[in-house]
């Protein structure tokens, strides 16, 4: 049941990803050129996409558990730090790059493999990076 | 159509962003968990132990081409155009990097953080779409692009 939704979650959204342009690393990068032909599809998009979320903040606040799960199982920390603020910078560098963040590039996956393929490995190697520098 | 954007694609990026807004919904609704995608993928490819059992992080990620490629199937194609594979390496290393070290990325802090009204994510959003504005003003200046 678990993996069902989990697996229907991702589903509807990487259908969304590629509904809304998301999936086209050039339509993503002319968002973040302002110099350029700015084009404001992300805002159209990330605005559509906080809509649902907000109101299931809302629901969550008046149910005691997921329906599919034992408990909710949130991130909890609240220290702002160097390291969400380096973190993020640099992922928006990245992002500047290649017009790619890790939702598009895993759902492409579908659509231009070839293309994205060097993408996804190198940023599963930016992970493994991270994940044998720390701790 | 917008006036002065002819590329521009409010609608298709409106309905999209429903849908992505709606997974986002099921995940925490239905499993009590945040769609992130950079913290599901290093969960699911075992970069990291913590967080979403294993196998939800893998159904979720396998879900995300499957969706797109339904789509694909519908509508015939997806149009896509990608950086220089040089480009795509550096971008791929400095994204995957930079979202474990600052915990997230555009679904976990964008759309799920910012909709929760977690300071931690508005000031991550901000960071993210400030440094990208400013990468890609600096690749138009240098020429990149």
């Amino acid at each position: 049941m678990r993996i069902m939704i989990a697996l229907l979650s991702g589903a509807l959204f990487g259908a969304g990803l590629a509904i809304s342009g998301m999936a086209d690393p050039m339509r993503v990068r002319a968002f973040l050129d302002l110099f350029g032909a700015w084009d404001p599809t992300l805002a159209f998009v990330m605005g559509g996409a906080i809509v649902p979320m907000a109101l299931a903040w809302m629901v969550h606040k008046r149910i005691e558990r997921p329906f599919a799960d034992k408990a909710f199982a949130l991130p909890e920390t609240r220290a702002i730090d160097g390291k969400l603020a380096l973190g993020a910078i640099l992922f928006g560098v990245g992002w500047g790059i290649g017009g790619l963040c890790p939702g598009p590039a895993i759902a492409s996956l579908a659509l231009a493999p070839g293309a994205v393929a060097p993408f996804v490995l190198a940023m599963l190697g930016g992970i493994a990076i991270h994940r044998f520098t720390t701790q | 159509m917008i006036p002065g954007f002819p590329e521009a694609q409010p609608v298709a990026g409106l309905i999209g962003g429903l849908m992505i807004g709606l997974a986002a919904a099921i995940m925490l609704l239905g499993l009590g968990r945040i769609a992130g995608v950079s913290g599901l993928a290093a969960r699911a490819t075992g970069l990291s132990t913590g967080g979403a059992p294993r196998g939800v992080a893998i159904a979720f990620i396998v879900g995300l081409p499957l969706g797109a490629f339904l789509v694909a199937l519908l509508a015939g194609c997806v149009p896509a155009t990608f950086p220089a594979t040089g480009l795509l390496i550096i971008a791929g290393l400095i994204v995957g990097y930079g979202t474990r070290l600052g915990s997230g990325c555009t679904s976990g802090h964008g759309i799920c953080g910012l909709s929760r009204l977690s300071p931690r994510s508005i000031l991550a959003t901000a960071l993210f779409m400030g440094s990208g504005f400013a990468t890609v003003a600096l690749m138009r200046l240098t020429g990149m692009i």
